[in-house]
């Protein structure tokens, strides 16, 4: 049953550029394809070993202006721009986690935001790297090509979406395999009981370190996907409210779940959207706001477990 | 010999909670650590296991220094412990808490798990196995998917053992396996620690419960006021006067 | 050197604001337990509130500080009430989640109730800089210090003179043996919180005739009265006030000698070196391993 609704599901995402007409919803997808990669990728840290970082955005403009600064000055193609920006997000993270992760808790945010806030005045200041407050406009699109082979290219929306749907499946994977093997069972021991954990040798530190690495290279691929696609990037990127988004998306959809930050991401882009039409911008962050704090009251487990549980108790009662 | 604690001395805000402590634990034995509360056991527990650094003096295990190392440092050098308060892991399932305590048998790296190598898979079957195993030797394989935290009391301490052995320690430090069970829990505990001696590993264990400690101990170490006052075979510790006049609250 | 000297005064004017800031979070973490994200929103609604008496009730100047405090302390007491008691005993981080969430819905709300549009607060005091040998220093700048000192003096006599203050610091110790000994923990928490978000709230009246009042601006004063915590250590009132000066002064002389861009910057540094060197706050004395 639940095989054969995930192959529906699978089915109708891959052919959602045929169903979808109009571009506008395109567009919609492949923003909750990218939020999604970042729920993802902040649900490592908040879910499953117990960290928020709220610098999370940092991460994610770290990847954005990685690319395209290599597009723009040095001329890369995109995938290397992209290869780079992992890569690049992922010794942020590194950076970060090996100085913060001795920290754990309030501290450790309070060391994520100020990383943010930090990389933000620099996007603003160093007019001469990132052109200042203006931003890098014409960012080349994406694409693959081997000279006189072949040509890939991912100009027009439902060929990004494609492209993002692919990049949202290998992190839900790269996700899926990391918490159900030793190394997660590790993220999880130290969410549930530090002390617990180190004594039956776990490294803290260490693990914690990993996590941060991982989820700020996801976080700077969705970045990486977002520079090629809005073809503009500026210290924007950096703005607290992508972070809020985030940990909104992965608190609502359930932190520490798999499908949770992917619901969450997919709920959270359509609903501002839909509300666009009735609601200014600062309705719905208040909106945002509310709904946190409603979550935290009665979903505190968030939308997936509590689902899951409804479905499972409907079950028990039927005969 | 397998443990040797020399001159161990802790203070707290200026109060000695361990003055100078020394003793030695013998392989393959079970030596208990008794006293009246404050009298400073687990506060040794907790240097011997990396969690508390002492003012002075060291911990040797078969020769080698433990101060300094971090807790998961000396759980690699296979000490491992349990806690005075329960300790499991209270979301996750009762096979997959078993199942973290592994941790140290895994081999499996970042890459090979992501590329789900085919050695992952078979090290993950073997892993499960195994701590079904250990579940079903603390006679809690009933409760596998449970979470750890819906167990009764009585069971979250069996199962906090079952996390410790699966770390497989050759030196098992247990602070009161049997506080807040009942008696036959209590008889089970006993019955567990003599199999897990006789699997070849070394117990310490602090406890109050009198019947438990004399029933299944080789030595018994008696601390007071954060000195040993007496050491020696259960029968010879029970008839000290020294340690008399400490039960009864005399200095 | 009269440069250096004017940075400083600079800095000692805008510290008195910053610990009034990290006192009331120093408190409410200290005491309760609670990171109170939203504490720069008390912040700003001082502000607003005082804008609020001034250019539309056009009350008098001190009654519109006033009256902005009291905001502070009502908002502040109903948010606990509402918000913080039902979640007692629930971990650090839930809590943390949401004042995240009142943070953001107090700065829309304030948006969309006032606009983006930055607003100036008119003050009685007159213009022209008041001159100290070779200083320069503006009368409302010269209050604003005043006050500050004021309420940080009245907030050191209510812990450490009073049976309520009493009770706060017993709770601080310990949460359950202060319980035991009869202090109403309830009461202590509400009083806590009200009288911490009073602060802010006191904080953002005497800031906002200075600069200008916009919904944003809780922000960097959030940030601020964090810099100020850490660098004072996790609730203790003496190194917020001591914080709250050096982060002062510290952004003035950053600001006057590297950047003026980067003097938001300053903060940032001082939480991250401060978090990696001296975790347990410059002022606190190490705390043993364990």
């Amino acid at each position: 049953m639940r095989r054969v609704g995930l192959g529906v599901l699978g089915a109708l995402l891959l052919a959602a550029p045929f169903w979808v007409w109009n571009p506008y919803y395109v567009h919609i997808l492949i923003m909750a394809g990218i939020f999604t990669i970042l729920a993802l990728s902040l649900n490592l840290l908040l879910g499953y070993t117990g960290q928020l970082s709220l610098g999370h955005a940092a991460f994610f403009g770290i990847g954005a202006y990685t690319s395209a600064l290599l597009a723009l000055r040095l001329d890369w193609p995109a995938w290397a721009g992209f290869v780079a920006a992992v890569l690049v997000a992922g010794l942020a993270g590194y950076g970060v986690g090996k100085v913060s992760l001795k920290l754990r808790g309030a501290y450790f945010v309070l060391v994520t935001i100020s990383f943010a806030g930090v990389i933000y005045l620099v996007s603003v200041n160093w007019m001469e790297l990132t052109n200042g407050p203006l931003g890098l406009p014409g960012v080349p699109p994406f694409e693959v090509a081997v000279a006189g082979l072949f040509e890939l290219s991912f100009r027009s929306k439902p060929a990004f979406y494609y492209l993002v749907l692919g990049v949202a499946a290998l992190a839900y994977l790269v996700c899926r395999r990391l918490v159900s093997s030793r190394i997660g069972r590790a993220f999880i021991a130290l969410r549930e009981n530090e002390a617990l954990a180190e004594s039956v040798g776990i490294d803290g530190t260490r693990y914690l370190v990993l996590a941060a690495v991982v989820s700020a290279a996801m976080a700077g691929a969705a970045g990486s996907l977002y520079a090629h696609y809005t073809r503009f990037v500026s210290p924007e990127v950096f703005l607290f409210t992508y972070t809020v988004t985030m940990v909104i998306m992965v608190v609502a959809g359930g932190k520490g779940t798999l499908a949770g930050p992917v619901v969450g991401a997919v709920l959270f882009t359509v609903l501002p959207e839909a509300l666009r039409e009735v609601t200014s911008w600062q309705w719905q962050m208040l909106l945002y706001g509310v709904l946190l704090i409603l979550t935290v009251f009665f979903l505190p487990k968030g939308v997936v477990p509590a689902l899951e549980t409804w479905l499972r108790e409907r079950r028990a009662i039927r005969p | 010999m397998s443990l040797r604690v020399e001159e161990m001395a802790v203070h707290f805000g200026g109060v000695a909670a361990l003055a100078d402590v020394s003793f030695e634990v013998e392989a393959g034995r079970i030596t208990s650590m008794i006293g009246p509360n404050g009298a400073g056991k687990t506060t040794a527990f907790n240097v011997i296991t990396g969690f508390l650094r002492p003012l002075r003096g060291r911990v040797l295990y078969e020769g080698d220094p433990l101060t300094g190392l971090k807790p998961f440092q000396i759980a690699e050098r296979g000490i491992v412990r349990t806690f005075q308060k329960t300790n499991v892991f209270p979301q996750t399932a009762v096979l997959d808490n078993v199942m973290i305590g592994l941790h140290l048998r895994e081999r499996a790296g970042l890459a090979a798990i992501l590329l789900r190598r085919r050695r992952v898979r078979e090290e993950e079957a073997t892993l499960a196995a195994l701590a079904e195993e250990i579940l079903a030797f603390v006679g809690l394989a009933h409760r596998r998917r449970e979470p750890a935290g819906a167990l009764p009391f009585g069971e979250q301490r069996l199962l906090e053992l079952a996390i410790a052995l699966a770390a497989r320690p050759r030196l098992l430090l247990l602070d009161e396996p049997a506080s807040g069970m009942n008696p036959a829990e209590k008889t089970a505990v006993m019955g567990l620690i003599r199999r897990i001696r006789e699997q070849g590993v070394t117990v310490f264990l602090v406890e109050h419960d009198m019947r438990l400690v004399m029933g299944i101990s080789d030595r018994v170490i008696v601390l007071h006021l954060g000195r040993v006052i007496a050491q020696g075979a259960p029968g010879e510790v029970q008839s000290d006067p020294q340690v008399i006049s400490a039960y009864l609250g005399g200095r | 050197m009269e440069e250096f000297l004017q940075h400083i005064l600079n800095g000692l004017i805008l510290g008195g604001t910053y610990a009034l800031l990290g006192i009331g979070l120093t408190l409410i973490f200290g005491i309760m337990n609670v990171v109170n994200f939203a504490h720069g929103e008390f912040y700003t609604l001082g502000a607003y509130t005082t804008f609020l008496f001034l250019a539309l009730l056009e009350t008098n100047f001190f009654l519109a500080l006033l009256g902005a405090v009291a905001s502070g302390i009502l908002l502040g007491a109903i948010c606990e009430r509402l918000l913080l008691r039902p979640l007692l005993g629930e971990s650090i981080d839930t809590t943390m989640l949401v004042m995240i969430g009142v943070w953001i819905a107090m700065q829309n709300a304030e948006l969309t109730l006032w606009g983006g549009v930055a607003k100036s607060i008119d003050h009685p005091f007159p213009q022209p800089p008041l001159t100290l040998g070779p200083l320069s220093v503006a009368p409302l700048r010269l209050f604003v210090l005043g006050a500050a000192v004021l309420l940080i003096a009245g907030s050191h006599l209510l812990i450490h003179r009073t049976r309520l203050g009493r009770a706060m610091r017993a709770t601080f110790q310990d949460r359950e043996t202060a319980a035991l000994m009869g202090v109403d923990i309830h009461r202590i928490h509400t009083v806590t919180f009200a009288f911490g978000s009073g602060l802010a709230a006191g904080a953002g009246a005497l800031l906002g005739p200075v600069f200008v009042v916009y919904p944003a601006m809780g922000d960097p004063a959030a940030l601020k009265a964090f810099v100020v915590v850490i660098l004072g250590g996790l609730g203790n009132f003496a190194g917020a006030t001591l914080g709250g000066l050096i982060l002062g002064i510290a952004e003035e002389l950053g600001a006057g000698y590297i950047s003026s861009g980067y003097r938001d910057a300053v903060g940032f540094a001082i939480i991250i070196l401060v978090l990696l060197l001296r975790p347990s706050g410059l002022f606190a004395r190490a705390e043993r391993v364990g």
